[in-house]
């Protein structure tokens, strides 16, 4: 009675909240009393870990090769500085919304033409709008600041209660975690959904999505544009924490760099995103350390492993080690 | 007469100076079991292809249950109830036999884009799903992932997929091709499953299968209809065995 169904019991567990995705929030509570003098830096890494995540949907789920991301994480930094220095705009939350929709607004319009093509066209595509985006804060300057960018931003307390702390950081990880945590229940909803579902066969199989009458384009653009949003709230944070926004936001070096960190800790694996972050900027500091001049060099080598030996990254190395552990009973 | 399931209207493609398909008329009738066979290169696969809305016709039209249907987009044309299988698999080959199925059926229950509930949770979708995957005996692989599958087995996911969208025509290219001849009567035991209004229009080269199967039989050589008739006459027409059945009939 049972057996028929045992497949499709364990799609449902799948999708069903585990225990152990705990962890990572736990890990980042811990943190925050653990390393107090390291907050600024545990806020980069989860403002990161959200653009990363960002990323997953719109490369690890559909398919959809993209340099050029930090477009969408600079529309969001510009647009929460742009608020703050233009219109007195300091109000957070309000701030973030605004970010998601700026961002998601250009990813809406550049997906409608980018993603009727494929593979390298589309590659070089999103390579420009990133490009376009930056030369217009290059140029714009009587309002993005030009070169030298917004510096100085002050913003107002969160909800009226927690005000940016400069010096500790503490109130500001505490809410760039939980608008990771949103964003985060948010996301893993939308791969597990049919919608999610949907985005996969377009990854695996494009023909086949045409054939059983999906609307591909439609779904393509839909994820897109989400994805966009949820890059520019990551700006937006970018922009908040650190109190300036300036070019670095929108360049090829964030762009390519959020795509190590997924290729890293597994893309398309929604957990990948955080262990990617993390191996990367731990990585990032130690070899930093080691050596200050040629530090990216041991970055690119284990890149280089990484595509040689483990495809699916960290976490791949750790879902085939359960394998192996559980006796290869699933394979 | 009577407008057939589907039916085409002197039909062509021209790639360049090459003409694929040659004012091609054609009826498929509602129930039917309809085979198409011919040489490689025949434009078989080329016919679906225009069947189905994958490529555009250079002339000629589309009929499906008498409305012309010749301008609308595939996607379209598979919420009418056109279906159809590949001569080379095109699975979701990272998936699972159950993921691979759902797909079909979250399109045609139109829930594909649903963002809010897990696929997992979407009893309907599923139930349907492991009803096909049973019509397929492939109960014992529904949690496999196609790469796991013996070739045989993911020729099965491939029809599963087609039987997904509930077609109402269902286009079958080369389905037995693969699969070993021990299996291929599990292939028939699906048709003979469906419904017995859906019409099917199968190309196949294994001439035990297609006599088997078919109760109508359409020749098509250099993309032209050669001959058409019952299996009987199809059997009995010298010039067909002389172009194409050959030693088939006589071994």
């Amino acid at each position: 009675m049972d057996a028929p169904h045992t497949a499709a019991g364990q799609l449902a567990r799948r999708h069903r909240f585990q225990w152990w995705e705990l962890l990572p929030w736990i890990a980042a509570i811990a943190a925050f009393f653990a390393f107090p003098t390291y907050l600024a830096f545990g806020t980069q890494l989860l403002i990161v870990i959200l653009f990363a995540l960002s990323l997953d949907l719109v490369l690890g789920y559909a398919g959809i090769v993209t340099l050029g991301h930090a477009a969408f994480f600079g529309a969001g930094a510009y647009t929460v500085g742009m608020l703050a220095s233009q219109l007195g705009w300091n109000e957070p939350l309000s701030g973030l919304l605004a970010a998601a929709a700026v961002a998601g607004l250009i990813g809406f319009v550049s997906g409608l033409v980018l993603l009727r093509t494929h593979g390298l066209t589309l590659l070089m595509l999103t390579l420009c709008t990133m490009a376009l985006l930056e030369q217009a804060a290059n140029m714009g300057a009587h309002w993005t600041g030009g070169f030298d960018g917004i510096p100085g931003l002050s913003f107002d307390k969160i909800l009226g209660l927690f005000s940016f702390d400069v010096l500790y950081f503490r109130s500001q990880y505490l809410y760039v975690l939980a608008v990771l945590l949103l964003c985060f229940v948010a996301v893993r909803m939308l791969v597990y959904s049919s919608f999610g579902q949907s985005l996969t066969g377009v990854r695996e199989n494009l023909l086949r999505m045409h054939a059983v009458g999906a609307p591909v384009r439609a779904r393509l653009v839909a994820v897109y544009t989400i994805s966009a949003a949820l890059a520019g709230v990551a700006g937006g944070l970018f922009t908040q924490a650190t109190g300036y926004v300036n070019l670095s936001v929108l360049g090829l070096e964030r762009a390519a760099g959020v795509m190590i960190i997924l290729i890293l800790g597994g893309y398309g694996r929604l957990y990948g995103a955080f262990v990617g972050a993390v191996a990367y900027m731990v990585l990032e500091h130690m070899l930093a350390k080691a050596y200050p001049t040629a530090w990216q060099l041991g970055i690119g080598v284990t890149l280089i492993l990484v595509a040689l030996y483990a495809r699916n990254g960290i976490i791949g190395i750790g879902e085939a080690l359960l394998r192996r552990l559980r006796g290869g009973g699933q394979a | 007469m009577s407008s057939a399931r589907l039916e085409t209207k002197g039909l062509s493609k021209k790639f360049g100076a090459l003409e694929v398909a040659r004012e091609v008329n054609f009826r498929l009738e509602a129930g039917a079991r309809h085979a198409l066979i011919g040489p490689n290169g025949a434009g078989k696969t080329t016919f679906i292809n225009l069947l189905t809305g994958a490529l555009p016709p250079s002339r000629g039209s589309v009929l499906l249950e008498g409305e012309d249907v010749t301008t609308l987009a595939q996607a379209k044309r598979v919420k009418r109830g056109i279906a159809r299988t590949f001569q080379i698999n095109q699975l979701f080959r990272g998936l699972t036999v159950l993921e691979n199925v759902c797909i079909p059926v979250s399109e045609r229950m139109g829930v594909g884009g649903g963002m809010f509930r897990a696929a997992g949770r979407r009893a309907e979708v599923l139930d349907e799903a492991m009803r096909l995957i049973g019509i397929l005996r492939l109960e014992d692989d529904a949690g496999r992932r196609i790469v796991e599958l013996p070739y045989g087995r993911q020729r099965l996911v491939e029809i599963a997929i087609a039987l997904g969208l509930a077609p109402r025509v269902l286009l079958l290219d080369e389905p037995a091709a693969g699969i070993p001849s021990a299996e291929t009567h599990i292939l028939l035991d699906a048709i003979a499953s469906l419904p017995r209004d859906i019409a099917v229009l199968i190309i196949e080269h294994d001439m035990d299968l297609v006599f088997r199967f078919a109760e109508r039989i359409t020749v098509l050589v250099s993309g032209a209809i050669y001959a058409e008739g019952t299996p009987q006459e199809i059997a009995a027409n010298r010039d067909v065995r002389a172009v194409y059945l050959g030693g088939a009939l006589d071994a």
